[in-house]
């Protein structure tokens, strides 16, 4: 057990949490303010430096969190605009879109971007190989935002309230979109993770996200033989405990120094929009794709 | 600090990096823990135990210091009070049941005898609600997960058994706690393996609600980092922080 009270519990080395969630008056649930105060009281206990998140519409208050109306996202999107624009020291956060709805996608993109959104948001609306993820990736790649896809690991078979997507669906967009990068979601969220490890280990614009409440042992090692450090992001999604547990096991499965830089917040300033992180160094940090990257094993 | 859910062996559905007793022993000394109660996990899916506690008792006999064997006691196999005597005189710290993997229902008799006999002899009975995360099992991995039903008929069936349950969440920790007299209460534990901590803050509302000395440390080695539980009592409210865990029985 640490016992240093005031120092981060992961250490002072940059952190960014790529995966974080906020909630809001319209969520309908009367907890909103305390969960969100939770977030920030733990990730200054972690020593997060900068939570990039993302509202899903209404979390299924008034349409379902997986299939959110466009209403519901212009709301959410809206609060956590303002959440970041509350907290500008430590919150960025992505624009949530639902592809069903293209041309409400496309501008509210366009219009949350303008006000500060890092990245894009697709949950479980529509399978992420189907075409209408097309022009969001597209716009992803032209304005050089990293797209977080919600994933099961190894769909097995349909699952009520989500259009669920697993690693090789999202392969198959990432194939087709060379020019994004793509986040594959929690890989400790749920599923088989060794598929997924599989189905996007030679896909160079997929980057894991390691968040989930998953904390299997083997996981780590997996993703890291498959991907290597240079494709790691670190995250926590809605439990921050296995997001710190997770920290400190990468150091058991044998990542140097430099690999933990990669994996705490490196990746992530190469792959979302230069000099938007707080307190993150740009200088140095090329961007993806470049010689730099490490060579998976 | 002792984790009452540690395991050695292989599991069925996927490769366990090293769950070797040795490997245990220096991941306790690494995070600091002082102790470990250990199952067989090969055992949880026989239909016999008998040849897996023998292997139990085999393995940790050179970390019998650090470890400490917990057996699994199958109620309905011939010969099963011979079994717990003898896991008993040899030590055993508590044993384990697994009425999912077993088929049987809330309310099987068996089980009731069996928590009648570890009562008698003062041996607590450790129960498991999961071994896996529902959205990754196997297709051949059908067995439910443990019910509140279970866990309040185990309690209530003697006066004096001693039950922890490994692996529960917030939902299942609270219908059966609420769903059990103050008495009744006071003879069953949780370890805290899969107990969300923040933002959702479930471990802080159980230790507010429910009171931290119903709550042991566990993890689910080698299932699942010990890591995670540490993480969630350094990142407890700082009110609560302050707070001790039971002590193993």
């Amino acid at each position: 057990m640490r016992d240093a009270p005031h120092a981060p519990l992961a250490g002072p080395t940059p952190l960014v949490d790529v995966h974080a969630h906020f909630y809001h008056p319209a969520s309908g649930r009367g907890d909103w303010e305390r969960v969100n105060a939770a977030r920030l009281r733990a990730g200054e206990q972690i020593g997060i430096g900068v939570h990039i998140a993302s509202i899903l519409g209404s979390w299924g208050h008034t349409s379902p969190t997986y299939f959110p109306s466009p209403a519901d996202l212009t709301a959410g999107n809206d609060a956590m605009l303002a959440i970041a624009a509350a907290h500008p020291d430590r919150v960025r956060c992505y624009v949530s879109v639902n592809p069903n709805d293209a041309s409400h996608a496309r501008d509210e993109i366009a219009r949350c971007v303008d006000r500060g959104a890092v990245g894009i948001k697709l949950a479980a609306s529509r399978r992420a190989d189907d075409a209408l993820v097309d022009p969001i990736a597209d716009e992803a790649a032209r304005r050089g935002l990293p797209v977080l896809h919600h994933i099961w690991q190894h769909r097995t078979r349909e699952w009520p309230g989500q259009e669920i997507s697993d690693g090789a669906d999202l392969g198959r967009l990432a194939a087709r979109h060379p020019r994004a990068s793509f986040i594959l979601a929690h890989i400790g969220g749920g599923g088989d993770w060794a598929h997924s490890c599989a189905a996007v280990a030679d896909i160079e614009n997929i980057y894991v996200d390691l968040s989930g409440s998953g904390v299997d042992r083997g996981m780590l090692d997996m993703v890291y033989d498959a991907v290597g450090a240079s494709r790691m992001v670190w995250g926590c999604d809605i439990t921050m405990e296995t997001g710190l547990a997770k920290l400190r096991a990468l150091e058991s499965v044998g990542l140097e120094d430099d690999e933990l830089a990669d994996v705490r917040w490196r990746n992530a300033a190469r792959i979302f929009p230069h000099n938007t992180l707080p307190g993150i160094p740009t200088s140095g940090v090329a961007a993806r794709h470049t010689a730099s990257m490490r060579v998976p094993r | 600090m002792i984790d009452v859910n540690c395991f050695i062996g292989a599991y069925p559905f996927r490769e366990l990096p090293h769950p070797e007793p040795a490997v245990l022993v220096r991941v306790l000394e690494r995070e600091g823990i002082e102790r470990a109660w250990v199952g067989h996990l090969p055992t949880a899916f026989h239909r016999d135990v008998t040849a897996g506690n023998d292997a139990l008792f085999a393995a940790l006999e050179p970390h019998r210091a650090v470890l400490d064997p917990v057996p699994a006691i199958r109620p309905d196999w011939p010969h099963w009070e011979r079994a717990l005597a003898s896991a008993h005189a040899l030590g055993a710290r508590a044993v384990r049941a697994y009425p999912a993997q077993w088929g049987m229902g809330p309310h099987d008799a068996a089980m009731a005898r069996l928590a009648g006999a570890c009562g008698e002899l003062g041996v607590p009975l450790v129960l498991t609600t999961k071994f896996e995360d529902v959205r990754q099992r196997s297709a051949i991995d059908v067995s439910p997960e443990l019910s509140g039903a279970h866990v309040r008929a185990v309690v209530r069936s003697d006066a004096r058994v001693d039950v922890i349950v490994t692996a529960a969440g917030r939902a299942l920790v609270e219908e059966t706690h609420w769903g059990l007299t103050p008495d009744e209460r006071a003879r069953l534990r949780w370890d805290i393996s899969w107990i969300w901590g923040p933002p959702e803050d479930h471990l802080a509302h159980l230790f507010r609600t429910i009171g931290a000395d119903r709550f042991l440390f566990g993890s689910g080695w080698p299932l699942r980092l010990v890591q995670s539980p540490i993480a969630n009592l350094e990142l407890l409210p700082a009110e609560l922080r302050r707070l001790r865990l039971a002590e193993a029985l």
